[in-house]
C-alpha cells in the first residue's frame, strides 16, 4: 500500500512550516505513526505534508514545578527520560504498541491525533495537562480536558502547530498510575485507567472503553477517601458513559473497574511513597 | 526529490517521489531485499531496520525523512570478520524456520542488546512483541537472543 501523492516541505522555521499549513487539506507530520498508516489505508491524503522533525521540538525539560515536553518527544525517550515524568505519564507511554512503534511515535502526534484509544491521553487528562499551541496570532495553552473533542477531533487548529505538552511535576504526596487491559492482537486498551492521588483529591482518566478518552467525575468522587472495595469502584463505573456496542458491557465494566482499582492502588502506595 | 540515504555505512544519491516508502526504496531502488515486506501495516515487523539504532518499522516510514539519518539493514549486520553474534545465534538455537521473520527479529533484537546487555527472558519477548513469527518459533527465537547476550560478554 502506497499513500497517494502529496507535496513534500521541510520547514526550517515554526513561521515556514504555519505558512505551509495554509492549505486547509494540508496536515503536518511528527512520529507519523498514526498518519503513514492512514496514508497508505487512503483514510487519510494531505495535498501537503508538512515535516516538524526539521523543527527541534523534542526533549522533556524541567522548568520549576512543571515538565514541558517538546511535541517530537517519543514514547521511548517519555520512558528512558531521565526528568521526574509522572508515573502515569511513563507507565501510558510504555503501553503504546511496541519497540517500534515508541522508537518513532511522538507524545504531540498521539494527543493531535486524538486517537480514541489513546494510552496517552487518559495519563495527559488525569494529570492536568495543558497543551501549548502556536499559530500565526501567536501561542494559547488549552487544558487537556478541553482539547480533547471528540474521536480524532481537538481543539488544535488547521493552521496551528502543538509545540509542547505542559505536565505539573509531582510534589510530595503526589502519586499517580496507568493500568491497561490490552486487546491482544491490536495492542490498544479494552480499558485503561490513570489515577493520580494528590492532596486535592484523585484524578481519573480513562481510555478505550470510553468514546474518548474521558475524566471520570463519578470515579474521582468514589476514591475520594480510597478505594472502598470493587463494588462501590462498579457503582461509579455504572455512571460513566461507555461506548456504544461493546460485546459485553458488563465484561467491560468489570475491566474499568479493575483497572482503576490497580492504578489507584499503585497511585496510592507511590503517593505515600511506598513503592 | 533527491535525498541522500545512508544505509550500512555508504551514503546513496536517490530520486524518489515524496510517498516512497523507506522499505521500498531499500528493496526496489537499492536491491537489499533482507528487509521484507509483511503485513505492511506496522503490525509484524518484517520491515524492522535501525534507524540510529533503534528499531523502526521501514513500511511506516517515509524516505523522504531519512535523510541524515543512518540505516542499518540485516545486510549491513555482519561486521569483517564474520557474522554478527546474534546472527550466529539465531543458526546455532535453531532460530528460524522458513525466515521471513528473521531480520526483523534480529534487528529488534540489536536494539535491544545494545540497551540491555543481559535481558531477562520476559524483556527479550517484550522487546520483540512487535515482530510475529507465523512459523510459531519464539521459543527458539527467545533461546537465540539469550544466547546472543551470553557470548557478547564473554561469559
Amino acid at each position: 500500500m502506497i499513500p497517494a501523492a502529496f507535496e513534500y516541505v521541510r520547514p526550517s522555521s515554526v513561521d515556514e512550516a504555519l505558512a505551509a499549513l495554509a492549505d486547509p487539506d494540508a496536515k503536518a507530520i511528527a512520529g507519523g505513526h498514526s498518519l503513514v498508516p492512514m496514508m497508505k489505508l487512503r483514510l487519510a491524503r494531505p495535498s501537503v505534508l508538512v515535516d516538524l522533525a526539521p523543527l527541534g521540538l523534542r526533549g522533556v525539560t524541567r522548568d520549576g514545578d512543571v515538565l514541558r515536553i517538546g511535541a517530537l518527544t517519543t514514547y521511548d525517550d517519555l520512558v528512558r527520560s531521565d526528568e521526574p515524568v509522572p508515573d502515569a505519564l511513563r507507565e501510558a507511554a510504555a503501553s503504546v504498541g511496541d519497540v517500534q512503534v515508541r522508537n518513532a511515535g511522538t507524545i504531540g502526534g498521539a494527543v493531535a491525533h486524538g486517537d480514541p484509544s489513546s494510552d496517552l491521553l487518559a495519563a495527559v487528562l488525569a494529570l492536568d495537562t495543558i497543551i501549548g499551541l502556536r499559530s500565526a496570532a501567536g501561542t494559547r495553552e488549552v487544558a487537556a480536558t478541553e482539547f480533547v473533542l471528540g474521536p480524532f477531533e481537538t481543539a488544535l487548529g488547521q493552521q496551528e502547530l502543538l509545540e509542547e505538552i505542559v505536565v505539573p511535576v509531582h510534589g510530595p504526596g503526589d502519586g499517580s498510575a496507568y493500568h491497561s487491559f490490552e486487546d491482544d492482537a491490536s495492542g490498544y486498551p479494552l480499558a485503561g485507567a490513570a489515577v493520580r492521588v494528590h492532596a486535592g483529591g484523585v484524578s481519573v482518566g480513562l481510555t478505550g472503553a470510553t468514546p474518548i478518552p474521558v475524566r471520570a467525575a463519578s470515579l474521582e468522587a468514589a476514591l475520594a477517601d480510597g478505594d472502598l472495595g470493587e463494588a462501590a469502584v462498579l457503582a461509579a463505573v455504572e455512571q460513566v458513559e461507555l461506548s456504544a456496542g461493546a460485546d459485553d458491557p458488563d465484561f467491560t465494566r468489570s475491566l474499568v473497574t479493575a483497572a482503576v482499582r490497580r492504578a489507584f492502588a499503585s497511585a496510592h502506595a507511590r503517593a505515600r511513597g511506598v513503592t | 526529490m533527491e535525498i541522500e540515504l545512508r544505509v550500512n555505512g555508504r551514503g546513496h544519491a536517490l530520486t524518489v517521489e515524496p510517498r516512497t516508502l523507506l522499505v521500498h526504496a531499500l528493496r526496489d531502488e537499492l536491491q537489499l531485499t533482507g528487509t521484507k515486506v509483511g503485513c505492511d501495516t506496522s503490525q509484524c515487523g518484517a520491515c524492522t531496520v535501525l534507524v540510529d539504532g533503534r528499531a523502526q518499522k521501514s513500511c511506516t516510514l517515509l524516505a523522504v525523512r531519512m535523510d541524515g539519518a543512518e540505516i542499518t539493514t540485516i545486510e549491513g549486520l555482519a561486521g569483517d570478520s564474520g557474522p554478527h553474534p546474534l546472527q550466529e545465534a539465531f543458526a546455532e538455537h535453531h532460530g528460524f524456520q522458513c525466515g521471513f521473520c528473521t531480520p526483523g527479529m534480529i534487528l529488534s533484537s540489536a536494539d535491544l542488546l545494545a540497551r540491555e546487555a543481559d535481558p531477562s527472558d520476559e524483556q527479550i519477548r517484550h522487546a520483540l512483541a512487535g515482530n510475529l513469527c507465523r512459523c510459531t518459533g519464539y521459543q527458539q527465537i527467545v533461546e537465540s537472543v539469550r544466547a546472543a547476550a551470553t557470548a557478547g560478554d564473554g561469559t
